[in-house]
C-alpha cells in the first residue's frame, strides 16, 4: 500500500466529513424551507381546502346555470371577545357567476381590538375552484369597544370544477372562517 | 506517521497480542471517560442500550398491568395523582416507552453499539475516522437520556407521544416537561447525525486495500444506507421540533392557524423524518442477520449484490412514503392512491431480502446455534410485520384501523420483535468476539424460546383487538377487549421470564464463560473480525489486511 499516508487520509476524511455536513445543513434548510414551501404549495393547489385569489372575475368565466349550495361557517378565537356571524347561513348561487356574502361581526368588549380571519372550504378538493375576488379576510379588520359592522366577500365558483372527476358531483361547499386576535390576548377576554 | 506496507504475515501480527504490552490500554477513567477507541465506544453503546433497555421495557410492563383488565387498575398510585393528573401519567407512559426504545435502546444499539464495534473490523480499519467525534456522539446521548427522564420530574411529564403532534405539542401541554423532552431529541439527533457522518467517512475512506464497495460485508451495507438515511431525515426532524419549541416558548405561529401556520406542516416534516427512521432502525439488523444466515449456513449469502441493492433501495423509496401514515388527515384521492402505491414498493426490496435469506440457508449446512434461531426468528417475524404493513399501506383499509392495536401489533413485530430480534442475533453472535468469553448455549437457546413464545402471545392478539377497533393510547377500555387484553399480558410475563435468562446467561459468561476462539463459529465466518483473537487487541489492523 504506497502512497496512502496519514495526511492524506486526514484530507480525504476532512471532505467527506465535510460533504456529509454540508449535505446535513441543506437538510436543515430545506426543513425551514418546507414553511413558506408548503403555504405557497396550498395555495397553487387548494390544497387543504385553500381558497383562490383573484382581482376580478376572468373574462372568459361565464355563468353556467348549474346551481350549488355554499354554506357559510364562522367561528371566533376564545381569546377574541367578538361576535362574529354569516347574515344568512346558506346560499343557493350559479357555479360561473360574481356572488357576495355578508358577515357581521361585533366587538364585545371595550376597548378597540383588530383581528385576522384564517379560512378554507370543504370539501378540501373544492379549494382550487372556489375564488375570492374580495374578502374581509385579505386584511386585518379592527373594531372599536361596541362596534358592530358588516363584512362582505366576494367569490365565484369556477366552473372548472364540474369537470373534476373528485369534487365535480359536490352539490356544497362550506366556506368556514376562523377570527384570531392579532394584537396581544386581551386581559380582560 | 506509519509506514507500512500489507505482508502476508499480517494476520499473524495479531495472534499473540491478547496480552500485549504495546496494547497501551489506558487508566479506568481515561478508558471509558475519555474514549476514542471504537471498540470501547461500541461497548459503552451497548451499555447504555441495555439500560436504556430495561427502563423502556419496565415502562411497557407497566402498561400491561394497567392493560391486562378493563377499568383503571394502578396509573392513581404510580403517579401519586387523581383524576385526569392520573390518567395523563399513562401518556407520559407511552411517550417515554416510544422515545426510549426508539432513539436511546435501538439506535444506540445497531448504530453505536454493533456500527462501532464491526464496522471498522469488518472494513479492515483500525478505527473510526473521527475517534473523538465518535467520543462526542455518545456523550451526547447521556445528557439526552437524562433530559428526557428528568422530563417526567419537572411539570407533569410529557405526554405527547413519541410524535409530538402539534397542536397537542404547541399549546396543549404547557410547562417544561415537554420543552425538555423536546431538547432531548435534539441532542439524540445531533448524536446520530455525528455519528453518521463518522461511519460514512470511514467506509468510504478507510477500507483496507482489496475491500471494494462490492466486497463489504452486508453489515457494513447496511449501516451505511442507514447512515445516509440518519444524515437526511434526522435534519429535518430537528427542523421540526425546533419550530415545535419557537411555538412553545417565542410565540411564532409555524404550527398555529391563529398566525396563518398549519399543525398538519408538522405532521408532513415528522413523517418526512420518522419514515425512514423506521428503516434506520431495521436495516443494521437486515446486515447482521445477513451475516449470521451465512454463517450458519455455510455458505456465502445468496445474492450479495442483491441483498446490497436492496437496502439501498428500501433507503431510497423511504423517503417519498411517508403520508402513509397520515392517510386519516383528508388527503385527496389521488395523494392517497400515490402513496398506497408507493409504499407497497417497498415489499419488492423487502421480499427480495426474504427470499435471499432463504435461499442462502437452502442446500446449506445449517447448524441451528442460538444466533441462527435469532436471525430466523427475525426471518419468521419480519414476514408476518411485514404482511400486515402491505395491508395498511392500503389507503382504504387504513381509514378503518388507523390509530388501533392493528397498527400497534404491526409496528412491533417489525420493531419490537424485527429489530430487537436483530439485536439479539447479533449478540449471541459477537458476544465472544467482544468479551473474549462464550454465552451459555443452553441459556441463549431458552432466552429465545421464552422471547419467542413471549412476544407472539403479547402481540398477536393485538391484531384481533385491532380489527375489532380498539383505539390506542388509552388506559382503558370496554369489557369486549378484556379477553385478549388479559392473554397480551400474560405474554409480557412469559417475555420478562427470557429477559431474566438473558440477563443471568450474560453476567454468568463474562465471569466463568468459556473461553473464545478467534474464530469460534468456524469456517462459515469469513469476514475479517474473525482473522483477529477474541476481543480483538486494543489497537488492531496496525498493518492493514489485504483482500483479494
Amino acid at each position: 500500500m504506497n502512497g496512502m499516508t496519514d495526511s492524506r487520509l486526514t484530507t480525504k476524511n476532512r471532505r467527506s466529513a465535510f460533504a456529509a455536513a454540508m449535505l446535513v445543513a441543506g437538510m436543515v434548510a430545506l426543513g425551514f424551507a418546507s414553511v413558506p414551501l408548503y403555504r405557497i404549495f396550498c395555495q397553487v393547489t387548494g390544497y387543504g381546502g385553500t381558497t383562490q385569489r383573484a382581482e376580478a372575475i376572468a373574462a372568459n368565466i361565464v355563468p353556467t346555470g348549474r346551481v350549488i349550495t355554499v354554506r357559510f361557517d364562522s367561528n371566533v378565537s376564545r381569546e377574541l371577545p367578538w361576535n362574529f356571524v354569516p347574515e344568512r347561513h346558506t346560499d343557493r348561487v350559479a357555479i360561473g357567476a360574481r356572488e357576495m356574502a355578508f358577515y357581521r361581526a361585533e366587538n364585545l368588549s371595550n376597548h378597540a381590538i383588530t383581528g385576522s380571519a384564517s379560512f378554507n372550504v370543504t370539501p378540501l378538493a373544492a379549494g382550487q375552484y372556489f375564488t375570492k375576488i374580495q374578502c374581509f379576510c385579505f386584511t386585518q379588520q379592527t373594531l372599536q369597544p361596541g362596534e358592530n359592522v358588516r363584512m362582505p366577500v366576494t367569490y365565484y365558483v369556477d366552473p372548472a370544477i364540474l369537470e373534476d372527476p373528485d369534487v365535480g358531483d359536490v352539490e356544497e361547499i362550506t366556506l368556514s372562517y376562523t377570527f384570531y386576535p392579532v394584537d396581544e390576548p386581551s386581559s380582560d377576554g | 506517521m506509519t509506514d507500512t506496507a500489507a505482508t502476508p504475515a499480517h494476520f499473524e501480527a495479531h495472534a499473540d497480542n491478547a496480552h500485549h504490552d504495546a496494547d497501551h490500554k489506558p487508566g479506568f477513567f481515561v478508558r471509558w471517560f475519555m474514549s476514542t477507541n471504537h471498540k470501547d465506544i461500541g461497548t459503552l453503546y451497548l451499555i447504555f442500550a441495555i439500560i436504556a433497555g430495561i427502563v423502556g421495557g419496565m415502562i411497557s410492563g407497566m402498561m400491561r398491568m394497567e392493560l391486562a383488565e378493563p377499568g383503571i387498575q394502578y396509573l392513581a398510585d404510580w403517579s401519586g395523582e387523581e383524576g385526569d393528573a392520573a390518567l395523563h401519567f399513562w401518556n407520559v407512559l407511552i411517550t417515554a416507552h416510544g422515545l426510549i426504545m426508539v432513539f436511546f435502546m435501538v439506535m444506540p444499539a445497531m448504530i453505536g453499539g454493533f456500527g462501532n464495534w464491526f464496522v471498522p473490523l469488518m472494513i479492515g480499519a483500525p478505527d473510526m475516522a473521527f475517534p473523538r467525534m465518535n467520543n462526542i456522539s455518545f456523550w451526547l446521548l447521556v445528557p439526552a437520556f437524562l433530559l428526557l427522564m428528568g422530563s417526567a420530574f419537572f411539570g407533569a411529564g410529557a405526554g405527547t407521544g413519541w410524535t409530538v403532534y402539534a397542536p397537542l405539542s404547541t399549546y396543549g401541554e404547557p410547562g417544561p416537561s415537554v420543552d425538555m423532552a423536546i431538547l432531548s431529541l435534539h441532542l439524540a439527533g445531533a448524536s446520530s447525525i455525528l455519528g453518521a457522518i463518522n461511519f460514512i467517512t470511514t467506509i468510504f475512506n478507510m477500507r483496507a486495500p482489496g475491500m471494494t464497495l462490492h466486497k463489504m460485508p452486508l453489515f457494513v451495507w447496511s449501516v451505511l444506507v442507514t447512515a445516509f438515511l440518519l444524515l437526511l431525515a434526522l435534519p429535518v426532524l430537528a427542523a421540526a421540533i425546533t419550530m415545535l419549541l419557537t411555538d412553545r416558548n417565542f410565540g411564532t405561529t409555524f404550527y398555529d392557524p391563529q398566525g396563518g401556520g398549519d399543525p398538519l406542516l408538522y405532521q408532513h416534516l415528522f413523517w418526512f423524518f420518522g419514515h425512514p427512521e423506521v428503516y434506520i432502525m431495521i436495516l443494521p439488523g437486515f446486515g447482521m442477520v445477513s451475516q449470521v444466515v451465512a454463517t450458519f449456513s455455510r455458505k456465502p449469502v445468496f445474492g450479495y449484490l442483491g441483498m446490497a441493492y436492496a437496502m439501498v433501495a428500501i433507503g431510497v423509496v423511504g423517503f417519498v412514503v411517508w403520508a402513509h401514515h397520515m392517510f386519516t388527515v383528508g388527503l385527496s384521492l389521488n395523494t392517497k392512491l400515490y402513496f398506497t402505491a408507493a409504499t407497497m414498493v417497498i415489499a419488492v426490496p423487502t421480499g427480495i431480502k426474504i427470499f435471499s435469506w432463504i435461499a442462502t440457508m437452502w442446500g446449506g449446512s445449517v447448524t441451528f446455534k442460538t444466533p441462527m434461531l435469532w436471525a430466523m426468528g427475525f426471518i419468521f417475524m419480519f414476514t408476518v410485520g411485514g404482511v400486515t404493513g402491505v395491508v395498511l399501506a392500503n389507503g382504504g383499509f387504513d381509514d378503518i384501523v388507523h390509530d388501533t392495536y392493528y397498527v400497534v401489533a404491526h409496528f412491533h413485530y417489525v420493531l419490537s420483535l424485527g429489530a430487537v430480534f436483530g439485536l439479539f442475533s447479533g449478540w449471541y453472535y459477537w458476544f465472544g468476539k467482544m468479551s473474549g468469553r462464550m454465552y451459555n448455549e443452553f441459556l441463549g437457546q431458552l432466552h429465545f424460546w421464552l422471547f419467542f413464545i413471549g412476544v407472539n402471545v403479547l402481540f398477536f392478539p393485538m391484531h384481533f383487538l385491532g380489527l375489532d377497533s380498539m383505539p390506542r393510547r388509552y388506559p382503558d377500555y370496554p369489557d369486549a377487549y378484556a379477553h385478549w387484553n388479559e392473554i397480551a399480558t400474560y405474554g409480557y410475563w412469559i417475555m420478562l421470564a427470557g429477559m431474566a435468562v438473558f440477563f443471568v446467561n450474560t453476567i454468568w459468561s463474562l465471569v466463568a464463560g468459556k473461553k473464545a476462539a478467534d474464530n469460534y463459529w468456524g469456517e462459515g465466518a469469513t469476514t475479517l473480525e474473525w482473522t483477529l483473537s477474541s476481543p480483538p487487541p486494543y489497537h488492531q489492523f496496525n498493518t492493514l489486511p489485504k483482500i483479494d
